[in-house]
């Protein structure tokens, strides 16, 4: 027999966007109303932290960070786990460009009124920029050539608190020090009284309200702690139900649910495609002890590609690599000496790209690299080249034939790095800022949502992550997300008052 | 085609020269957590994998006359280095999967991290050095 809950307000999901959305609503539970979170990962104990990377891996990301593209072409990473993706984030906090929302033109949507919101998050996350002491060597080459190459160099604020430098950031804080909503939101939903259960799928929501969930069993050996109910099939049914499940779990739910949801589901999804390059300096450097994010370059307005410091671990960095055999070897040889640069591509919402299921419910991503995105990756490896030139390296290994470039190269850099080097399959590339899906717009017939996160035609189903983008962000995500959560959080408070319930 | 075959294993130390150095012990453990990593993965992508290895393993015949184990290293760069650059997406594809799959056997290892020089620690700045 199945087991039945009955709650107010259901929230799907518990990273950015759930945890948000729980927090703000929490102070209702005092009224009465019955609030629970359903998060599809494991809650996890401090000690579990291990900063062991396939052990993490494993523990923390959808397929161990493997999720692939249909077509295989690129891989996806995004956490399950109680705070979601904020888990493994590196805590880089921006607010949304003016001239990205106002080409979002979703009417009921201001910048001033999202940067207001981020703002609260900001300070509630303790964002700030590192002293100047933390940085280190690897971050500071990236500011020391970036200036020298022209560029304008800025530093990412952080939300971290008693950062102790682990670098370990993609797999989850061992130190507790990231302010993801695992550790600041959510903790103070659940004092308020919302009840968050863990390793909590859900499978369907249906046309009256009840939502199939379930909950999965811990198996053996494995990390995180039991689930707050036991393992079993559920019926839960809700008066508000807020999917917060991402940009990859929210579309595909909504999808294989029996609901009359708008034409445009699934459609829109983008994600900053990134490519990892490294650089040999005939010297060691600080690499990997320190915030490993600390400083960008953001061209996205004008080239289409982001830059960012990166550190990475020994088989991401291999994977990350062109090439195999003893020259591929040889880099990882240096991997003490090695500085990291990540560029990300501004893409853009293209038709075809979108998030659809397969027969059995799960999630297939369709994506294919525009002109335009691989253009954004040509340009930006460019500039990561300059980079790591002016700052001192003697070798920059990219996308080329062969994929090294000695120190001579660096003034021929547009012929040496060109777009027949980036064809899909021959490179890895990855993300990890999903979005859009659900997006926000005036009509059922341009969009899923409102600009409140209301799916046109369904009042009482909300959307509360970043799938709600309506095109590409072009800066790290989560600030904004938090925003809009902020937003839909309202939106439900206005709406409880003015039914009087 | 397991992944104990002489073709996974050829294609291995090619992909990574000094998986061909390591003991017997070690190499169970690279084994061990590409093993891990293809049970996690569905039937279909198992049977793909599967094909492609034996796929790898038999075309080399038709260039050179012998096996892609039985070449040698030369010769096996060679012909793998044409696999990766090959026009079909789908046999890219698939040179990409394993070689993925033999770094995250090789480099996910606690020895080869520490054998590189890679010295991240969860105690950060305070960590000896």
């Amino acid at each position: 027999m199945i087991a039945s809950r009955s709650y107010d307000i259901v929230v799907i999901g518990s990273g950015a966007g759930g945890g948000t959305v729980a927090q703000e609503l929490a102070p209702l539970v005092r009224d009465g109303v019955r609030i629970l979170v359903l998060e599809k990962g494991p809650r996890f104990a401090d000690q579990e932290f291990t900063g062991r990377e396939l052990e993490m891996a494993d523990a923390l990301y959808q397929d161990g960070g493997a999720f692939l593209t249909r077509d295989g072409t690129m891989t996806l990473a995004f956490a399950s786990a109680y705070g979601g993706s904020t888990v493994v984030y590196t805590g880089t906090s921006l607010t949304a460009p003016q001239r990205v929302i106002r080409a979002w033109d979703v009417p009921g949507l201001a910048h001033g009124d999202l940067t207001r919101r981020s703002a609260k998050y900001a300070e509630q996350n303790n964002v700030h920029p590192l002293d100047d002491s933390l940085i280190n060597d690897n971050n500071r080459l990236f500011v020391e050539g970036g200036r020298k190459a022209g560029y304008l160099v800025e530093q990412f604020p952080v939300n971290v608190k008693g950062c102790r430098g682990s670098s370990l950031c993609n797999l989850g804080c061992p130190n507790q020090a990231k302010q993801g909503t695992n550790r600041v939101q959510l903790p103070r939903a659940e004092r308020a009284g919302v009840e968050v259960v863990t390793r909590a799928e859900v499978l369907r929501i249906e046309p009256d309200r009840t939502l199939t969930v379930r909950v999965s069993q811990k198996a053996a050996g494995t990390k995180g702690a039991p689930s707050e109910w036991a393992p079993g099939d559920y019926q839960v049914r809700a008066r508000i139900v807020v999917a917060a499940a991402g940009a990859i779990g929210t579309p595909a739910l909504l999808l294989r649910s029996p609901l009359p949801a708008p034409r445009s589901l699934g459609h829109g999804f983008t994600c900053h495609p990134a490519l990892i390059l490294v650089a040999e300096h005939p010297h060691p450097i600080t690499n990997d002890v320190g915030h490993p994010k600390s400083y960008f370059v953001d061209h996205g307005a004008s080239e289409r590609f982001v830059l960012e410091t990166c550190m990475y671990f020994p088989f991401v960095t291999a994977k990350s690599l062109t090439g195999f055999g003893a020259a591929h070897s040889a880099i990882m040889h240096a991997f003490p000496r090695l500085q990291m640069i990540l560029i990300l591509a501004c893409d853009r919402a293209a038709p075809g790209n979108r998030i659809a299921v397969s027969r059995a419910g799960s999630p297939v991503v369709h994506y294919r690299f525009t002109r335009e995105t691989i253009d954004g990756l040509v340009r930006g490896t460019r500039a990561a080249a300059r980079i790591f030139f002016a700052a001192g390296a003697r070798r920059v290994h990219a996308p080329a034939d062969p994929p090294y470039l000695e120190a001579a190269d660096a003034g021929r850099l547009e012929e040496r790095i060109t777009a027949r080097h980036f064809r899909p399959g021959m490179l890895a590339v990855s993300a990890a800022h999903l979005m859009g899906g659900c997006g926000m717009g005036r009509s059922a017939a341009d969009s899923v949502t409102d600009a409140w996160g209301r799916v046109h035609g369904l009042p009482w189903l909300r959307v509360a992550d970043a799938s709600l983008f309506p095109n590409s962000l072009e800066i790290n995500p989560y600030l904004t997300i938090m925003g809009l959560a902020d937003r839909v959080a309202e939106g439900i408070r206005r709406d409880l008052a003015a039914t009087g319930a | 085609m397991t992944l104990s075959s002489p073709v996974f294993r050829a294609f291995a130390t090619c992909v990574v020269p000094e998986a061909g150095g390591l003991d017997t012990a070690q190499w169970d453990e690279m084994e061990a957590i590409v093993a891990r990593a293809v049970a996690a993965r569905s039937r279909a992508v198992q049977r793909q994998l599967a094909l492609f290895l034996t796929l790898l393993e038999w075309l080399p015949l038709l260039r050179y006359g012998r096996r892609l184990s039985r070449l040698d290293p030369a010769r096996r760069a060679r012909f793998l280095d044409r696999v990766q650059r090959a026009p079909m997406l789908l046999v890219r594809r698939g040179f990409w999967g394993v070689r993925t799959l033999i770094l995250m056997g090789y480099y996910g290892r606690p020895a080869a991290a520490a054998d590189i020089g890679y010295r991240a620690d969860a105690r950060g700045w305070e960590a000896k050095r």
